[in-house]
Formats: structure tokens, C-alpha cells, sequence
């Protein structure tokens, strides 16, 4: 079998996981987006064109920012978080959209759709199509409209047309599926910027590589500025996109744990929460053969979390593997812990994180608090939480 | 030979096309089902095609999609579906293919699912979201079965893939007629005819068209270069308000507009 770093094989597998499974109409696209996607990487004008980008557009590198307080108040290992919150547009993705965009202009394609769950992901392409002024519609749950409305008026801002999907249990799930239907009628023109690294191949193989900027910097800051590298990493996964992107280029690293924290919801009924690598089996979602929430029939399951971001049923394959091969230690964390780190990282350090993000703090602050002084933990500290604050106050407000 | 294939060289011996119509199994109970297949063929439909409720389909439109919400609220179960197939496929004069979402076939293993189809009847498979790369498995097991798998070409498909899908393709070959998701249109994609005309010219399987036919003008202008033509989301749109309606009128509702479609062949 070929190294982890060296999957996905060319049909798209990472192990037995991956895949393509879409309707014939769009398969002609996608082998075209692998087409394009090798010529990009093999020409260093596109490598060059995105990593400027990156550096005067977003303002990487990113900062690995040694959070101080948190780590007198959890007693423990150092905790240090990699701040994408601090990337333009508040959040990693960002890394993805502006690569996708490039590639949709090189494929000589004209508009973009998209899906988005907590809105950071249709943030971020509305904003590159805004940069590149090509026409974008995001698809978003009704549900998610609702929770994240701040999101929806800055994508509305920059010129994006937002779509509320009405269908199913109106979120994340919804939105995929609504977009991949657009995409069946208007992929002769169209490019579809998915967000995570999920769905039929290439997508988890390139949403990955875009975003391993994440890691790759994580890596160099800590041999430069700590003189060593991490032992543990954590990073929340509902696609698993900054997770992938934080932990891919150290897979090799096998020095380095790598945790992947999924959303634990209320509870571990059915239902109740949104960790498929968790709780659920393998079974095929959106294109793709990974864990996932479904019935004993293959219907996709209902999932919860108070994160629009997490709320997904499905996993990018390539987790899934990590899974299987014991790579990646995958765990939960429940909404009301999430709520409790959301309180404490704005209380002893000041920073906002999204709720998504949360979820890994809460995970990396239990870890580091068992760890000696001299341990690091590192956190991909995925995004900022001003979206939330209105929705934390409206469940405060519920329970009284 | 399945029995899709005995189908056709009996239609194209006698001259005559297919009207071949899609229902949502379960939509609105398995008892409706079981009557409407029942009166699709009454009324001369010589192959039926039905849709197994999935959660996520990403090839249709908001009809069918909607058949598919419905029957899955109910929770109807697999089961439950090859179950009413038993007893009725036996009855009927027409074979039946049902379009299945690879996520529900993979679920139960494609050699469970391929056995408990056969065991019910079924005489054909059309799995929407199986590109003809990943169904080499799924094709050894329906011919061992003697079930057809159906293969989809698109107006997308690059003409050297779509001679490998003919090759790999049983029963007939299903040409979607549009670029796009299932359901009603009004005018049908000019180039519709000289494609199929260029897949006529490869291969002797049977062709049928979906996707977007609804008219007897349809009916009329593609019945001369097909095998038979599909028709799911105008049915389907009939069936939709069976809980609001006497059963008797819906499928009387059906039968005449699908007698429509038949004269127009």
C-alpha cells in the first residue's frame, strides 16, 4: 500500500475509503478537475499566484500564539493555538476558496456555487469571487440561515446570491445536495467550490492540499519558534477540513498524536449528536464511501449539533482511514462543553472561537491538563466565534 | 438473458416501442404501489421502473424528490418494498427495474441486495450514482443473476466513455435526455436526436430516453429513434396528493394520462 502521503491512488481511494459515486452527468467535470488540477500543480506561476494571495490577501502565515493563560488555568502540558480565526474572512477556509477559484478560472469556467453550514465557508467564496468577480451562489440549510445570520448578510455583501434550502433536515446535509443539483444542470460553466474535504474525488484530495498551508506552517513555527515539534494535535472535524489540512503534512511525523474532535451533541443516542467515526459505520454519502450516520437501509440519519458547522452526518474519507489505520485518535465533545470552552477562551485569552472550534478546545484543554509542563499541545484554532454570539445568547436566554 | 432482454426482441420483432413509467415505491403506501404498477400495465406499459425512497438523491428534481421525503417518512423499509415486489411481480405482465441509490445497495452488500432482488422478481437494476469505473463488481453480479444493469449516458459523456458504457451496459442503455436533474420540461434539448442517433449506430442494445419527457409532442418526436422512453416526475406529480384524493381517481388519473403517452408512440 502506498504511504499516507502519497493517497488518494488515481480512483480516488484512500485504503477502501473514498471514491466516486455521482451521476454519470458529472463525471466528464470532474475528470477534467483532476486534469486541471496536475497541470496546476505542476506550474509554478499558479503555485506562486496563490501564495501571494495567501500572504497580502488572507495575511499568512498564520500565527502560532502560545495561549498563556489557558495553560496556567488547565496546570498542564503548553497549549498553543494556530490562529486561523486571524485569516481574512475569520476562519481556514479561506485557504480552500481562494485556490478553487484560481482553478475555476484556469478551467475557463464562468460561476461558482457553493454550500455552506456555519456561513464561514460561503464567507470565504463569496469573497474570492468577489476578488476574481466571478458570479457565486451559495446554498445554505433554512436552519443555518437562521443560526448564522451575520454570515448570510456579509455573503449577501459581497455580491453572492444566497439560496435557502428548504429541503430535508435544512442544513449542511441540504445545502451539498442542493448545490450538487445545480451542478447537474450548469456544469459545462459552473464550478463547484465544495468546502470540505468530502464528496466525490478529486475534492477531498484537493480541499486537503489547499489547506495543508496549515500544516505545513504549524510544522516550520515549531521547529523555529519552539525548537521542537508538537506531541499532540488536535483539531474539530465535521467534513474534516482544517483537520485534514493540519494533519496531513504530519502524518509522517508519527512522533506527533493527532486527535480529530467531532461533535457529541446532547447525547449518545442516535440522533443526538454528529461523530460518524464515533458512532457511526462506513456507508456512502455525497459521492464518497466513509463513516457515516445511516440506517440499516442506507438512509442518511438526522444528526445534531449546536454547531452549523458540525452538523453533518458524513466525514471526508480520508479520516476515515486515518481511522482505520490508528493514526488519528478521533473523540467527541458535547455541546454543553463546547458552550463551557467557547466561555473560557474568550475569558482567559480573550479570543472569540467559533463554536465548531470549541469543540477541539475543550478536547486539547483536558489533554494538556493530564499532560506534564513540557509537553505541547497544539490546537487549529479553526475560526472566530462572532457568528455565534447572537445564537449563545439565544440558547442563554432559553435556559434561563 | 434477463427478462428485460427477451422484452426487447420481442418489441423490436413486432415493431413497437416502450412507454416505460417510474413510481415512487411507498408513495404513499405499498398498497398503492402494488395498484399502480397493477394499472400501468392494464393499460400497456410492457416494463415499469420503480424508485426505491432514497434520503439524498442527487439526480432529482423536487417531484420526485419529494415522493421519495414521503415514503421515507413513513419509514418503509427495503424489506418491507421487495416484500410487496414478491407478491406482485408474479401478477404483472411487465418486468419490473427499480432505480436504486448505490448508497442503499452498499449498505446491504451488493451480493445481498442483487439476491433479494432476484428473489423478488426484479428483473433489472438502474443505480443512478454508480459510475460505469466502480459497477464492475455490481455487473458480475447481476449477470450471474441474470438481472440487467442498466447504464446511464448524459449529453456530458465524452463519446470513447460512452462506448464503454454501451460495452458494459445490460438490458438496455438508459440515455438521459438532459443535462440536469429529472423532471417536467417543455422543450427537449435539439441535439437529443443526433446523439442518440450516434449511440444507435455503435452498439444493438436497446436504447430508452429519460429525463424531462412529459408531452405526447415528446412522445411523438422521440419514440422514432428510441426502444422505449421513461417517464417519472409527471406521473409521480399525479400521484402526490393521493392522501387528499379517492384512490380509484388517482389511478384512473394515471392510467389515462400514461394511455396518452402510449397512443403517441
Amino acid at each position: 500500500m502506498a504511504p499516507p502521503t502519497q493517497l488518494p491512488d488515481s480512483a480516488g481511494r484512500f485504503g477502501h475509503f473514498g471514491g466516486r459515486y455521482v451521476p454519470e452527468t458529472l463525471t466528464a467535470a470532474l475528470d477534467q478537475l483532476v486534469e486541471q488540477y496536475q497541470q496546476a500543480q505542476a506550474d509554478a506561476k499558479f503555485a506562486q499566484q496563490l501564495q501571494t494571495l495567501l500572504r497580502d490577501f488572507v495575511g499568512r502565515p498564520s500565527p502560532l500564539y502560545f495561549a498563556e493563560r489557558l495553560t496556567q488555568q488547565c496546570g498542564g502540558a503548553k497549549i498553543y493555538l494556530k490562529r486561523e480565526d486571524l485569516n481574512h474572512t475569520g476562519a481556514h477556509k479561506i485557504n480552500n476558496t481562494l485556490g478553487q477559484a484560481l482553478l475555476t478560472l484556469r478551467m475557463g469556467k464562468s460561476r461558482v456555487i457553493a454550500e455552506t453550514g456555519a456561513g464561514q465557508h460561503g464567507v470565504a467564496t463569496a469573497t474570492a469571487c468577489a476578488r476574481f468577480g466571478l458570479p457565486c451562489v451559495v446554498y445554505m440549510g433554512a436552519e443555518d440561515v437562521r443560526r448564522q445570520a451575520p454570515n448570510v448578510f456579509n455573503m449577501k455583501l459581497m455580491g453572492a446570491e444566497v439560496r435557502p434550502v428548504e429541503s430535508g433536515s435544512r442544513t449542511l446535509r441540504d445545502a451539498i445536495n442542493e448545490a450538487m443539483r445545480d451542478w447537474m444542470a450548469s456544469v459545462d460553466t459552473t464550478h463547484y467550490i465544495i468546502g470540505s474535504v468530502v464528496g466525490p474525488h478529486p475534492f477531498p484530495m484537493i480541499v486537503r492540499d489547499f489547506q495543508s498551508v496549515i500544516g505545513r506552517e504549524t510544522l516550520q513555527q515549531c521547529q523555529t519558534e519552539l525548537g521542537r515539534l508538537p506531541d499532540v494535535v488536535v483539531a474539530c472535524v465535521g467534513g474534516g477540513s482544517n483537520a485534514a489540512g493540519m494533519f496531513y503534512p504530519l502524518i509522517d511525523h508519527a512522533e506527533i498524536e493527532l486527535v480529530g474532535v467531532e461533535a457529541g451533541g446532547r447525547s449518545d443516542a442516535a440522533g443526538d449528536h454528529a461523530a460518524p467515526l464515533c458512532h457511526g459505520e462506513p456507508g456512502i454519502l455525497h459521492g464518497s464511501y466513509s463513516y457515516v450516520m445511516q440506517d440499516e437501509d442506507g438512509q442518511t440519519s438526522d444528526v445534531h449539533s449546536i454547531s452549523a458547522g458540525l452538523d453533518y452526518p458524513g466525514v471526508g474519507p480520508e479520516h476515515s482511514y486515518w481511522k482505520e489505520t490508528g493514526r488519528v485518535q478521533y473523540t467527541e465533545c458535547g455541546d454543553a462543553d463546547a458552550l463551557r470552552a467557547f466561555d473560557t477562551l474568550a475569558k482567559t485569552e480573550g479570543i472569540l472561537a467559533a463554536i465548531e472550534t470549541c469543540h477541539a478546545v475543550h478536547n486539547a484543554m483536558q489533554i494538556a491538563s493530564r499532560r506534564s509542563a513540557d509537553q505541547v499541545v497544539v490546537v487549529c484554532l479553526s475560526g472566530r466565534g462572532d457568528k455565534d454570539a447572537a445564537e449563545v445568547a439565544r440558547l442563554r436566554g432559553e435556559k434561563g | 438473458m434477463s427478462a428485460i432482454d427477451h422484452l426487447f426482441r420481442k418489441l423490436r420483432a413486432e415493431g413497437r416501442k416502450a412507454l416505460i413509467p417510474f413510481v415512487t415505491a411507498a408513495d404513499p403506501d405499498l398498497e398503492f404501489t402494488a395498484a399502480v404498477l397493477a394499472e400501468l400495465v392494464a393499460r400497456g406499459s410492457p416494463l415499469c421502473e420503480l424508485g426505491i425512497p432514497y434520503s439524498d438523491p442527487i439526480a432529482d428534481g423536487p417531484v420526485i424528490q419529494a415522493s421519495y421525503t414521503r415514503a421515507l417518512a413513513k419509514k418503509v423499509k427495503l424489506a418491507e418494498i421487495f416484500r410487496m415486489l414478491s407478491a406482485v411481480t408474479p401478477t404483472l405482465a411487465a418486468p419490473v427495474v427499480t432505480m436504486v441509490s448505490y448508497a442503499i445497495i452498499r449498505r446491504h452488500g451488493p451480493p445481498q441486495y442483487v439476491a433479494d432482488a432476484q428473489a423478488a422478481g426484479v428483473a433489472g437494476l438502474i443505480v443512478p450514482d454508480l459510475p460505469v469505473e466502480e459497477s464492475l463488481a455490481l455487473t458480475e453480479l447481476c449477470r450471474a443473476a441474470e438481472l440487467s444493469l442498466i447504464q446511464l449516458v448524459t449529453p456530458t459523456t465524452p463519446r470513447d466513455r460512452a462506448l464503454r458504457i454501451i460495452q458494459s451496459s445490460s438490458g438496455f442503455l438508459y440515455y438521459v435526455a438532459v443535462v440536469g436533474i429529472t423532471g417536467e420540461r417543455q422543450e427537449l434539448p435539439p441535439a437529443l436526436l443526433d446523439n442518440v442517433g450516434w449511440l444507435r449506430e455503435q452498439s444493438d442494445l436497446p436504447i430508452c430516453i429519460g429525463f424531462g419527457i412529459s408531452l405526447p409532442e415528446h412522445v411523438r418526436q422521440l419514440a422514432p429513434v428510441a426502444d422505449g422512453l421513461i417517464v417519472g416526475s409527471a406521473i409521480v406529480r399525479r400521484i402526490a396528493d393521493t392522501a387528499a384524493r379517492p384512490r380509484h381517481d388517482v389511478l384512473q388519473e394515471v392510467g389515462d394520462y400514461v394511455q396518452s403517452l402510449i397512443d403517441a408512440l
